[in-house]
């Protein structure tokens, strides 16, 4: 085992999975550091140890708070996206008590399934439809509004497919029917200038993972004035929204990622767009294949591709070896065995979804690695196309596309 | 999550390919599932002499595929059609439990190339020559 780990590490590697995690930046972890052993009081203790680590805190909370244009008491921390989601969505729910909540169907899971907890607590919830480019159109969200509609939660940006929403239309919509605004902001920040105020938005999640920074810490966004009941209750940290002793390390770190994150995002953004154009030119010279989400309207870091016949986990497995790391939609490859949501929501057949890719660049990816990628990625699909006996076959992917039909 | 079996016969599959001409073609599985795979045979003096395949599929249904033509090659038709879905999943050293249904589809597919052999032989047979006994 030790020896096949030290052989992988010895070959060339590239990341390309930025939407699952990132790299701390060694300034963060600089930053933490002293958190651990040597300012390591509980900030809410009223020694000079708790003081400490209770000052560092708020200042990590004004740099997280900047990143968005928020005012630092606007920001409570949690332990990450999936904590800010179930806090935002369950907790404005839980002070309504009933009602109805319009979403959309390419969400996170974190927001789904918190969605689907609510209808099993007699909420309603109605799953808006996209386009085929991941898009949700406002109108759509417009008409869907009721008397009874208590909270609009749609994503900033698709963690799949990489799409942004109109999120600065659907919070106006929300606006004036005076029903708050959620989104869902984990892997656009950072990368989309957000300004909560400007865009009219009530409630933000983050993560800290996703920017840069340590896991297992993120914040949720309230602007003032926006109730919601805690979902975890206890000792009343963060203003009696969300006990439990202060993650301050985390906390610390999270707030030098949102530090660097704005300083460099005008840089970062330039670098990763530049590079996804060449990731998404090169891949497309390969026979049969698509771009899946919006041509522009998309994540400066992402890339998502669908190749005929073959299947995303046999794709991934082999570009592992050659020390790529990527991601697909295929069933294959989750847990549940079926596929992505996000690309049944877009309109692709179960056959399409499985020959799947999603590539996530980094601000420390290089230009050179995606020339690398681009070639094995070609040498890879062509090598599992030779084994596919749906490649060139006609009649084979012609047959199974009339079954297709008769399934749907 | 895989045996390094199961890699090793994913990145290094054996018998990868069609036979040009095979007495007998088995087409197994679902594209909608994930899994497609087709084996050809060829038999001489009731041997499998030759075994190949063409997987649309996932590491387990590439690596099943390539082992069962190792496991097939120069069986007799009879012993081929023992080996089992467990047989190859066993020589891979196992397959994770969400697999061995959908993936483990490669011994059905041999099986039903032998069919396909099978019912060409007879039909021909009988067409060319009187062999009720």
């Amino acid at each position: 085992m030790n020896e096949s780990v030290n052989m992988k590490s010895a070959k060339k590697r590239v990341y390309l999975d930025h939407a699952a995690t990132t790299p701390v930046d060694p300034e963060v972890v600089d930053a933490m550091q002293p958190y651990f052993t040597r300012f390591y009081g509980n900030a809410s203790s009223l020694h000079s140890y708790g003081q400490e680590a209770h000052n560092a805190m708020e200042d990590a909370r004004k740099k997280v708070a900047a990143l968005i244009g928020a005012e630092s008491e606007e920001l409570i921390f949690t332990a990450g996206g999936t904590e800010s989601d179930n806090m935002a969505i369950k907790g404005v729910a839980h002070k309504k008590k009933r009602g109805h909540i319009i979403t959309s169907s390419i969400e996170h899971p974190a927001v789904l399934e918190a969605c689907r907890a609510l209808e099993r607590g007699g909420f309603e919830v109605t799953y808006l439809p996209v386009d085929r480019f991941g898009m949700v159109n406002p109108l759509d969200v417009e008409s869907a509004i009721n008397d009874k509609t208590i909270l609009i939660s749609i994503m900033h940006a698709n963690n799949e497919i990489g799409t942004i929403q109109p999120i600065e239309e659907i919070a106006k919509i929300a606006s004036e029917r005076g029903i708050p605004f959620h989104t869902d902001a984990v892997q656009s920040a950072g990368k989309v200038s957000i300004d909560v105020r400007r865009m009219n938005i009530d409630l933000l999640s983050l993560s800290s993972h996703k920017i840069h920074g340590p896991k297992g810490v993120g914040a949720l966004y309230i602007k003032k004035g926006v109730q919601i009941e805690p979902i975890i209750h206890g000792g009343g940290h963060e203003r009696g929204l969300r006990s439990s002793t202060e993650n301050v390390p985390g906390i610390v770190g999270f707030g030098t990622a949102c530090e660097l994150a704005q300083d460099r995002m005008k840089v970062d953004v330039h670098h990763l767009a530049e590079m996804r154009d060449r990731l998404i030119q090169g891949a497309l010279t390969i026979e049969e294949s698509y771009l899946n989400g919006h041509p522009t309207k998309r994540l400066p870091n992402n890339a998502h591709f669908r190749f005929t016949a073959i299947e995303g986990e046999s794709l991934i497995l082999s570009l592992d070896e050659r020390g790529i790391a990527a991601s697909t939609g295929s069933a294959c490859s989750s847990k549940k065995l079926v596929p992505s949501h996000v690309l049944m929501a877009i309109g692709l057949t179960e056959v399409e979804a499985h020959g799947s890719l999603r590539l996530t660049l980094g601000r420390e990816n290089t230009s050179e690695e995606i020339a690398y990628v681009v070639e094995a990625l070609s040498e890879v699909v062509e090598r599992l196309r030779e084994m596919s006996p749906l490649w060139k076959k006609d009649l084979e992917l012609a047959k199974w596309k009339e079954k297709l039909k008769d399934v749907h | 999550m895989y045996t390094e079996k199961v890699l090793e016969n994913f990145r290094n599959p054996k018998n990868m390919g069609e036979i040009e001409n095979a007495d007998g073609i088995g087409t197994v599985g679902n594209p909608i599932c994930g899994d497609l795979m087709t084996i050809y045979i060829q038999v001489k003096d009731d041997k499998l002499e030759n075994v190949k395949f063409k997987t649309f599929g996932c590491a387990a249904a590439i690596a099943t595929s390539s082992m069962i033509t190792e496991l097939a090659k120069g069986k007799t038709i009879e012993e081929a059609l023992k080996i089992t879905r467990d047989d190859v999943a066993k020589e891979l050293d196992g397959l994770p439990p969400i697999k061995m249904h959908c993936s483990n589809l490669a011994a059905e597919g041999l099986h039903a190339a032998i069919e396909d052999y099978k019912r060409k032989r007879d039909g021909g047979r009988l067409c060319r020559d009187d062999r009720v006994a």
